[in-house]
């Protein structure tokens, strides 16, 4: 799966949670470019993201995820 | 909403929670409620999801979340916010990680027992605190640990957690059964049912203090929404069933009365066996059945009077619809004549052609996706349909008295002169002041009366007290009706209060089951004659309107009554009661206490 592929799903998923079709992210999106990205909607996201590429994040990993490139990483390391 | 609806897709409800919420507040007729949700854990998204469940029964909450673990200290010491929230439901939402002294193996037998009267006596303390606000209170019991340091001997040693756990939770259960307002969220059974490691995930715990997975949270709001709604009389009341291929196996019409599979003999007929004792086991819960098949009737009754290995007997329906008209109509006749809603029917058909025309034509029916018979009590069960919060004995008499209704109507319909129906009736009556064997029904059918009835003042069970005491200033009854069909109990109350040589009616209330039997009469002549003897002379009444009696606006008028003022909400009346009073019920015998 390319980087590619992984922004567009992880777009969508952003596009559902927060109920919005705007959302564009990049490497650089953080919890204060989203008005509704709180640590709470952190967890619902992290949520559909191991249900949509059928992963498991650990503790370890997701503890201090700084911006949405953090997020590709790990994805795409998960992924395989 | 379809994407709410039992299965749902846990995944889809958490991550479209927003887009969900826009919809369902599209609609209207929302009852409005507040709800306090106390933490023992992170609520967030519990709270969020809950509101979806709520919505789609029909119920707006308006939320007041708690501090995070504050449970206790915002309910045992509140600084008056809570008070003034005045929340109608208080949700409770501990789990085992807020048992504070769990036992260890080290602990002596005396130490564990301690341990756990401590832990009792808080839950009791918090309970008791959470109803002084007024409200209803849900609570969760705990759900079993994620390791068990004895493995299998945990249930048995008594430092054991699983050990430890199955009491509390025993002594919570009997606590609980003790108390009304108070209802019990079993999450030990709903952490059982998607399994302890689902349900268990310390990832969430340690990052978020999620007491529970987070994908399980559509799983606990889903139970706790289907408490409030029977707790708010939401709850359906009946069950419309096809027959083949779902109260049996194969087609009655074409495989005869030895074809059909039921009975214990094969699995297909073990699947069918099972369902109907389920079924008969609902009738138990006032559940009423009904069925709705495109059959000839002879031969679908074959199906229950010819194979004894039938759990359920024609007897158990209150309806049997065997024909080839189209369901949907079947099924809105049913409703009519067992007087319920439309949208306290559920409807079960193996056939998806027939469950969907049902859905387009009556919207307001529920109609579960069956699969196969081996899924229809599962279906019905998670759904929560008949969740129960309380039960009385006039709910296991439901049935009953419905059946009885129905033969009423059969009768009712081969007279052409209604007396003479009435006359056939044979009723008989029994009506006399308050007293103190009949307080707690008494005070039951003014409070919840609201088609006949014409003030709808309601009384606690202080006050009724209060007018047994006082037969001076008082004139109250209590009417039983009896005839050949069964026994109504006590149906009809009445209150009027004497001043000089007037009584006031402050409240008169008869049951819907009674209506139109001339027992509104034997009730007025009863209470003229209590008059005359008190030397009374005349009777003033009111009818306050209300959404629901406008059945009996002009009911004081059809008996004698002068109007003396006429509004849209409100009418008054006078009555100079005659020397000669002519009695106005001539069908029941009524017998005087």
């Amino acid at each position: 799966m390319t980087r590619e592929d992984i922004f567009a799903q992880l777009t969508e998923i952003f596009q559902d949670v927060f109920d919005d079709d705007e959302i564009v992210l990049t490497d650089d999106t953080t919890a204060d470019d989203i008005e509704d990205w709180d640590s709470l909607e952190q967890i619902n996201l992290l949520v559909a993201i191991e249900k949509q590429f059928k992963i498991k994040f650990q503790l370890a990993d997701v503890s201090n995820l700084e911006n949405v490139g953090a997020m590709v990483d790990l994805v795409e390391k998960l992924v395989g | 909403m379809s994407v709410l609806k039992y299965p749902f897709d846990n995944a889809y409800i958490l991550k479209k929670k927003r887009s969900i919420k826009k919809e369902l507040l599209a609609k209207e007729n929302f009852i409005e409620k507040k709800i306090a949700v106390m933490s023992g854990s992170t609520i967030g998204e519990i709270e969020k999801i809950l509101e979806l469940f709520l919505l789609d029964y029909g119920i707006k909450p308006e939320f007041r979340v708690g501090g995070y673990n504050r449970y206790y200290e915002e309910l045992m010491f509140d600084d008056g916010s809570l008070a003034a929230f005045a929340p109608d439901f208080i949700y409770i939402h501990t789990s085992n990680k807020n048992i504070e002294n769990l036992p260890v193996p080290q602990d002596t037998a005396e130490e564990v027992q301690a341990k756990l009267e401590k832990e009792f006596a808080k839950y009791k303390a918090v309970v008791e605190k959470a109803l002084s606000y007024g409200a209803v209170v849900i609570v969760n019991n705990y759900e079993m640990p994620f390791y068990r340091m004895y493995g299998s001997k945990d249930a048995v040693a008594v430092q054991g957690v699983v050990n430890f756990t199955t009491k509390l939770n025993m002594m919570i259960a009997d606590y609980i059964a003790t108390k009304d307002n108070v209802y019990l969220n079993d999450i030990n059974y709903l952490s059982a049912l998607v399994g302890l490691d689902n349900w268990h995930n310390l990832e969430n715990w340690y990052l978020y203090k999620y007491a529970l997975s987070v994908d399980k949270i559509p799983d606990l709001a889903f139970a706790i929404a289907k408490i409030i709604k029977s707790a708010l009389g939401k709850n359906k009341k009946s069950v419309v069933l096809d027959l083949d291929n779902t109260l049996w196996g194969g087609i009655i019409g074409d495989d005869g009365v030895e074809g059909i599979a039921i009975g214990n003999e094969q699995p297909a007929g073990m699947s069918y066996t099972e369902f109907q004792s389920y079924l008969k086991k609902l009738t138990g819960l006032g559940i009423m059945l009904n069925v709705c098949s495109k059959n000839e009737e002879a031969i679908a009754k074959q199906g229950f009077t010819d194979r004894k290995e039938a759990p359920l007997s024609v007897d158990d329906f209150i309806c049997f619809k065997a024909n080839w008209e189209p369901k949907s109509i079947n099924i809105a006749n049913i409703a009519k004549e067992i007087n319920i809603g439309e949208d306290s029917l559920v409807f079960i058909d193996d056939n998806p052609a027939e469950r969907e025309i049902v859905r387009q034509s009556l919207p307001t029916v529920t109609v579960p996706e069956v699969k196969s018979p081996e899924d229809y009590i599962k279906a019905i069960d998670r759904a929560g349909f008949f969740e129960i919060t309380s039960f009385t004995k006039d709910d296991a008499k439901r049935n009953e008295m419905y059946k009885q209704n129905a033969q009423r109507a059969a009768a009712e319909s081969s007279f052409t002169d209604y007396t003479d129906y009435l006359l056939s009736l044979n009723m008989t009556g029994e009506i006399g002041a308050f007293s103190t064997a009949h307080c707690e029904r008494i005070t039951q059918l003014i409070n919840k009366t609201n088609q006949f009835n014409f003030t709808t003042r309601r009384y606690a069970q202080s006050e009724v007290e209060a007018i047994i005491e006082d037969k001076t200033n008082y004139i109250s009854a209590y009417a039983k009706l009896v005839d050949k069909f069964g026994d109504n109990g006590i149906t009809a109350c009445f209150i009027a209060s004497v001043e000089g040589t007037n009584a006031n009616i402050d409240l008169w209330v008869m049951s819907c089951r009674v209506f139109k039997r001339h027992f509104e009469y034997a009730m007025l002549d009863y209470v003229i004659g209590k008059c005359k003897e008190m030397g009374v002379k005349t009777i003033t009444a009111s009818w306050i309107g209300t959404a629901k009696n406008v059945i009996i606006k002009d009911f004081y008028e059809s008996v004698g009554f002068e109007v003396t003022l006429d509004t849209e909400t409100e009418k008054r009346y006078i009555l100079n009661i005659p020397e000669d009073y002519e009695v106005k019920n001539k069908v029941i015998a009524m017998e005087i206490v």
